[in-house]
């Protein structure tokens, strides 16, 4: 085993031209995502110039009327339904969603520290998971009635099953061994939580959230298309009632944007808290 | 320092109960390092668990620095065997190093210097930033080595610690442990099934008999303190040492002789 052998100018350069190489890959990778992309756009131009329909318009033209639905003006001012469908909906996402997350893991901790809660709660949890949430509409309709708190609710409810079972079993697969080095170097059980139940669970936990982000959006619309004054949802059928297919497609769009960009912060912030996994494999001596 | 009197320990109750640990007494000294060593499934570990406060004996008298052991007591750590288990794969090196100094109270600058003197200790300055999974067998136990290091223990209990490296990794490690004890003047108690490392280790040998375990004898090891893994080996005092201890772990002939306080446990 050579500690501390300088790293020789050979090796040096190799892992220059390695990096080289990622990138080039990198930017493969890249260009073939997109380029699909495009070309699939382009077919679907091609397909609805050639076949006319009015239920199916353009991709140039939705594109069209999306931006100048929501992108902001030369102003800078946000267009009206900006301001009355889309940050509504966002906030009412990321409310009910944030709820979720944070009794989902709070629970998920101590259903996973204590086998006899766990006991206890896992057919409760398994049945009402089990429960598709956007059935659970009428009564959180009844419950909560027509307003906001009854969308946030919904999202929440619906979206904390997959993080509250992924924090489970995160919990559950760290090993005895680490909590009795923690006891040896007589770190309490505030320590423990923060220091090693939660670093150790946060792998299970961000695929818990990643999986509930995209029910999040699909619970947001869904509670927007019922006895909703405003958000995506609720222009979207709008739209589709009132004929208006440009500008009910141009809202599925915005939600594919709007689904696209939450999974971009999502992957950020996953490689920030996992960055250690990406690097293990990489053995030294 | 640490003082174990006829400790005894039972696994369960009744019909069922199972004697793991007969009668062990022995003590370690300031500055000494102690091995033990017994055949496979002797309890070993067991012994060292409580010694470590991690589990109450069924019987016997532990003491540490004069207190009674009942938790773990201040001033002990400790090295696992597993060290993939008992490293943390989400800190860096540095950060693993660190890990148990944070109630300590000390100051930035103190605990930099810690953890850089640790590491230092163990060959591995300049692989602050590594995670563990970077790194192989024989570097990680030197980064839990080094985590122990940085708390400063009085007392350093290491459990079968190269049990899962190869060979010449273990060798190093070896060499690693007598530097390190040489240079903080650490107390150490280096428990191992193999023999040879039980004597080139250590100042004294406690000898294990089979379970339920009883100690055979406990052996000077009166071999200079500069030991080198060729010339030590071949020195006709280690192979005589050496040879004993063999014997004595096959065929502990004074089974009958210790057997005795067993009745009054």
């Amino acid at each position: 085993m050579a500690l501390t052998t300088a790293v020789p100018t050979a090796s040096r350069s190799r892992v220059g031209s390695e990096r080289q190489a990622a990138r080039r890959q990198w930017w493969g990778r890249f260009a073939l995502r997109w380029v699909v992309l495009a070309v699939l756009i382009t077919l679907w131009q091609v397909a609805t110039v050639a076949f006319p329909s009015p239920f199916f318009p353009q991709p140039a033209r939705i594109f069209e009327r999306a931006a100048l639905l929501w992108f902001p003006g030369a102003n800078g001012m946000l267009t009206p339904s900006m301001q009355s469908d889309v940050l509504p909906s966002l906030g009412r996402m990321l409310l009910g969603f944030s709820l979720s997350v944070v009794v989902a893991v709070a629970l998920g901790t101590v259903i996973g520290l204590s086998r006899k809660v766990g006991d206890y709660i896992d057919p409760i949890i398994q049945f009402l998971r089990a429960v598709p949430p956007p059935a659970l509409l009428p009564i959180f309709l009844v419950l909560f009635g027509t307003g906001d708190q009854m969308r946030v609710l919904l999202i929440a409810f619906g979206t904390a099953w997959p993080i509250l079972l992924n924090t489970i079993e995160g919990v559950r697969s760290i090993e005895e061994l680490k909590y009795e080095t923690a006891t040896v170097f007589r770190i309490g059980f505030v320590g423990r939580l923060t220091r090693i139940v939660l670093p150790g669970a946060a792998p299970k936990i961000l695929a818990g959230v990643r999986t509930s982000l995209s029910l999040a959006l699909i619970l947001m619309v869904i509670s927007e298309m019922v006895a909703a004054s405003s958000g995506i949802g609720f222009s979207i059928v709008q739209a589709q009632r009132g004929f208006g297919f440009l500008d009910m497609w141009a809202g599925i769009v915005l939600l594919g944007i709007i689904g696209f960009l939450l999974n971009t912060v999502l992957t950020l912030i996953e490689r920030r808290i996992l960055g250690w996994q990406r690097s293990s494999g990489r053995e030294t001596a | 320092m640490l003082n174990v009197s006829h400790l005894t320990h039972t696994y369960g109750t009744g019909a069922k109960a199972h004697l793991a640990l007969k009668d062990i007494t022995f003590e370690v000294q300031p500055g000494e390092l102690v091995s033990i060593v017994g055949p496979s499934g002797c309890g070993k570990t067991t012994l060292l668990r409580t010694m470590a406060g991690l589990m109450r004996p069924t019987g016997g008298d532990l003491t540490f620095l004069g207190d009674e052991i009942t938790s773990v007591p201040e001033g002990l750590a400790m090295v696992f065997q597993d060290y993939r288990g008992s490293l943390f794969p989400w800190l860096t090196v540095a950060a693993n190093v660190k890990f148990p100094l944070a109630k300590l109270g000390l100051s930035k600058t103190d605990l930099a210097e810690r953890v850089a003197e640790s590491l230092s200790a163990v060959g591995l300055t300049g692989f602050e930033d590594r995670f563990p999974s970077q790194l192989s067998g024989g570097m990680q136990q030197r980064v839990a080595i080094a985590r122990a290091l940085a708390y400063r223990p009085k007392i350093l209990l290491m459990d079968e610690p190269f049990a899962s490296v190869d060979a010449q990794t273990r060798e190093d490690l070896e060499d690693l442990v007598l530097s390190v004890k040489k240079k903080f003047n650490m107390t150490i108690l280096f428990v191992t099934h193999d023999i040879d490392e039980s004597v080139y280790l250590a100042d004294r040998v406690v000898v294990l008999s089979k379970p339920p375990t009883f100690v055979v004898t406990t052996l000077d090891i009166p071999l200079s303190d500069n030991r080198d893994q060729i010339e030590t080996k071949e020195d006709p005092e280690f192979i005589r040492l050496r040879g004993e201890v063999a014997r004595l772990i096959r065929h502990p002939e004074n089974d009958e002789v210790a057997s005795p306080v067993a009745d009054l446990a």
